[in-house]
């Protein structure tokens, strides 16, 4: 294998998008028939280097070369022609079309459809049995799940003769099953002599799934190493330039009187319930986990304590009940009542991406006294507060001037958890907190939660990732399907447990089968459909 | 209420909805491949004026309909280069191409002919006469189905069989062909398009100019078949109904089809008053009858009317994404 010639050779690729440099002569091989990881943070350029592979972009300068033979990738004609599929983080497909029609569309054989559909079934049966890539053909792309659509984003690409496969973030969107799945069929490919380019910033996966790896970082490419020869830590350093510590560190909690207190709590939405009676308490100085797979009821939670959800229940903070429908139950008496809230998705719920920095650091908190001058607000007073937050919080860049949506997702984030946390809450509700978020940045978000947590507030931690979970709580509570299934001491359980808790499973010392806890969570997903 | 009168309601149904039907055509093609269009209006105007025009000066209502298309076509051009090549606002665009027909026809109208923003009344091969089909003649006389083909079949001008023809040629073209499927692709989303390595911005040209030949076709009826000339603002917001008539039609050809029919229906009912005082047996105002259409209009376009879900790239000028 070592003779062959690389499947790809790129060779001093350079790519800049007005002042940005994106791309810095990068040049790196991929050796066929293994699956090669890409890793690097977030706007490290991974991404603009494979569209350039892919034909999207057009590079400034270098040159490319396709097992052995240069290649000028113009239009991503050239590059599908070359053999390279490509499957993007969003995917590209036509969602009321069905799955037939968008492993055709662009790929026909004439001018009339039939014939092309025909021949296009017959391969995907042929595909499906390959590779494990079973679709049903005449499934209507918006009617099945992520994991689903994944596979025909994989089948056009195969469809169209790939021979080497870029995946750029494929997880991000599956549940653990899916991504395991996922990786099944990644391996299928490499032995049948694909080549396959993964892009991702998550370390397991690095390990797991590849043969070599390529780091990336602010737009160079940092080294090519073998998968075997290297260790997560080592990685982790040469993507972010500096030492980082995987682990959180932190000291035992030690938890005062309680502060939040949640008894029998109920969420309808659409005549559905969501949230089917949920108990709990968080303590000052600790942090409360909620785990569970997306979509069991731990959004609406936090939104209802958040105060823009309607509940039935009951909820008090430092015994001061909150009300949970009609009067009061908004953002700003909550706010009033101490609690502070990092929402799930800082795009649409933490940030108006269209406003500057230093108007983001005042939402919610526009009316106090640090930011107004009687009725005006006080502008100067917002963007010294602005950047001083992101001096603390190591914002980059340090510019209080721009536009919410310039800055990279961990930083935005930052700039979410800067505002929340200094506004000296009571209560913390953190919604994944460093969803999309780059190495570093979870790091210090990380740090920032247990400081929190040491400085004797309360913290209610909603994630999907049991990494974060078992990293940050003391304690952790599993929701399944609308309740709570268990609580767990951090300390004392593993994400076997909580895996099996998360599929609502709760005899969790008896043995189960995986079969047995994917049909239980098909089962869910199955209802959750139904009722949506 | 007799045969004869309910034939002639239907006669006149069928080529008031001709305008609306090619207009709808032509709008269906431009909205499934994502690019919106209010302009149907100044379209059919401009091809309206310049196929009255040009049919009175040359005497061939063919030439009057190639230049009406052409016309047409080229304010297409305008919406296709602001829209598309500059991603300007589509709703802007359109209006301004609205705005553009509306004062140009009349004032050139007014230059060429000076005849008060008309143009002189089209005679002989100057106009699309209504063609008697093979049969008609003799089969006039058998009972129900004999009027019925010689009075509402037979006896249209050729555009309203062309007219016709377009509902199952557009749905053939849309479901059945490699350019329909892309079609509809781009107006879901361009991204897949782009990716597949087609182009967006060829494929949304292409439903454009679909969509200027077909309005052209619109205009010319109105001009040269429906009537005998041009006249200020004659398409009397024909170009909005039909855009209402395309949400009622949920971007179906065929569903055009029968919503186009029921405009037309309301019109032909507001020239005939009588035939509804004789249904309903009361005294109908003349002003609610002529107002039935855009109210219907109005109620369709304010999503009364069940929930029509547009082509989702509808409106959106096509980035690529960073």
């Amino acid at each position: 294998m070592a003779d062959a010639a690389p499947a790809i050779e790129l060779k001093g690729i350079s790519k800049s998008f007005g002042p940005v440099q994106a791309n810095k002569d990068i040049s790196f091989k991929v050796m066929p028939g293994t699956i090669h990881g890409i890793i690097g943070e977030n706007g490290a350029g991974k991404s603009t280097l494979m569209s350039i592979l892919y034909g999207f972009y057009k590079a400034d300068a270098g040159e490319i070369t396709i097992h052995g033979t240069p290649i000028d990738i113009t239009d991503s004609q050239t590059a599908i022609r070359a053999g390279i599929g490509m499957v993007f983080q969003h995917f590209k497909l036509v969602p009321n079309f069905t799955v037939l029609e968008n492993v055709v569309l662009g790929a026909e054989d004439s001018g009339l459809l039939r014939p092309s559909l025909a021949r296009a079934r017959r391969e995907l049966k042929a595909l499906a049995e390959e590779y494990e890539l079973n679709v049903d053909p005449d499934a209507v792309v918006e009617d099945i799940g992520v994991g689903m659509q994944q596979r025909v984003e994989i089948l056009k690409a195969l469809y169209r003769q790939a021979d080497i496969l870029i995946l750029d973030e494929p997880t991000g969107v599956l549940t653990p099953a899916e991504a395991d799945h996922l990786f099944r069929i990644l391996g299928n490919l490499k032995d049948q002599g694909k080549t396959v380019i993964l892009i991702t910033h998550k370390l397991r996966e690095i390990m797991e799934a590849t043969d070599a790896v390529s780091v990336m970082r602010r737009g160079e490419m940092i080294e090519t190493v073998t998968t075997a020869g290297t260790n997560p830590t080592e990685l982790a350093e040469l993507m972010v330039g500096r030492t980082v510590l995987l682990q959180v560190d932190k000291t035992p909690a030690t938890p005062g009187a309680p502060v939040l207190q949640v008894s029998d709590l109920k969420v309808e939405h659409d005549g559905v319930a969501r949230v089917k009676g949920v108990s709990f308490e968080v303590r000052a100085g600790e942090i409360l986990g909620i785990a569970g797979v997306a979509g069991n009821g731990q959004s609406e939670l936090l939104e209802v304590l958040g105060g823009y959800r309607p509940a039935t229940g009951r909820a008090t903070v430092n015994g001061v009940d909150l009300p949970l429908s009609g009067r009061g139950a908004d953002g700003r008496s909550r706010r009033d009542a101490g609690i502070a809230h990092v929402p799930e998705d800082r795009q649409s719920e933490g940030l108006v991406m269209e406003f500057a920095a230093w108007e983001n650091v005042g939402f919610g908190y526009h009316h106090t006294d640090r930011y107004s001058r009687g009725t005006l607000m006080d502008h100067a007073a917002l963007k010294a507060d602005c950047a001083a937050k992101m001096e603390r919080f190591d914002v980059r860049p340090p510019n209080p001037n721009l536009l919410a949506k310039n800055f990279s997702g961990g930083n935005q984030q930052k700039i979410v958890v800067a505002r929340e946390m200094e506004c000296d809450p009571d209560l913390l509700l953190v919604g994944q907190p460093t969803r999309g978020v780059d190495i570093g940045a979870i790091e210090f978000i990380h740090q920032q939660i247990v400081a929190l947590r040491d400085a004797g507030k309360a913290v209610l931690l909603v994630s999907v990732e049991l990494d974060e979970i078992l990293s940050l709580s003391d304690r952790v509570a599993v929701m399944f399907d609308g309740r709570i299934m268990g609580e767990r001491q951090a300390s004392e359980t593993n994400e076997r447990e909580l895996g099996l808790l998360m599929a609502g499973i709760t005899d969790t010392d008896a043995p189960h089968s995986e079969a047995e806890i994917e049909a239980n969570l098909a089962r869910r997903s199955a209802s959750a459909e139904k009722e949506a | 209420m007799d045969l004869a009168t309910i034939l002639q309601v239907l006669d006149t149904t069928v080529r008031l909805a001709t305008p609306l039907l090619f207009a709808c055509l032509a709008g269906l093609f431009s909205e499934r491949a994502g690019i919106v269009d209010i302009g149907l209006e100044g379209k059919m105007l401009a091809a309206a004026f310049l196929s009255a025009a040009i049919a009175a000066v040359t005497g061939s209502v063919w030439i009057g309909l190639s230049a009406g298309i052409v016309g047409a076509l080229s304010m297409s051009a305008i919406h296709g280069l602001a829209s598309i090549t500059f991603r300007g606002n589509q709703l802007i665009s359109g209006v301004a191409i609205n705005f553009l027909a509306q004062g140009l026809t009349v004032v050139i109208a007014q230059s060429w002919f000076n005849q008060g923003g008309r143009t002189p009344a089209l005679a002989g091969g100057a106009r699309f006469h209504s063609i008697t089909l093979p049969g008609a003649e003799a089969l006039r006389e058998v009972p129900v189905l004999g009027p019925i083909y010689y009075e509402l079949i037979s006896g249209h001008s050729i555009l309203v069989y062309v007219a016709l023809l377009c509902v199952p040629l557009s749905w053939w073209v849309l479901q059945r062909t490699r350019f329909g499927l892309r079609l509809r692709a781009v107006g879901e989303n361009p991204a897949a398009v782009d990716t597949a390595g087609v182009s967006v911005e060829r494929l949304r040209y292409a439903a454009v100019m679909i969509c200027g030949v077909l309005t052209g076709f619109a205009g010319a009826y109105l001009a040269t078949g429906l009537q005998a000339g041009f006249v200020r603002d004659m398409t009397a917001g024909r170009g909005y109904i039909a855009l209402a008539a395309l949400i009622f039609a949920k971007w179906r050809p065929w569903a055009a089809l029968w919503a186009t029919l029921l405009f037309g229906f309301l019109q032909a009912l507001s020239l005939r008053p009588d035939v509804l005082e004789g249904v309903l047996r009361i005294d109908v105002s003349s002003q609610l009858l002529d107002a039935l259409p855009y109210i219907l209009t109005v109620v369709i376009l304010a999503g009364f009317v069940g929930r029509a879900i547009p082509p989702r790239a509808g409106g959106e000028p096509y980035v690529k994404e960073r």
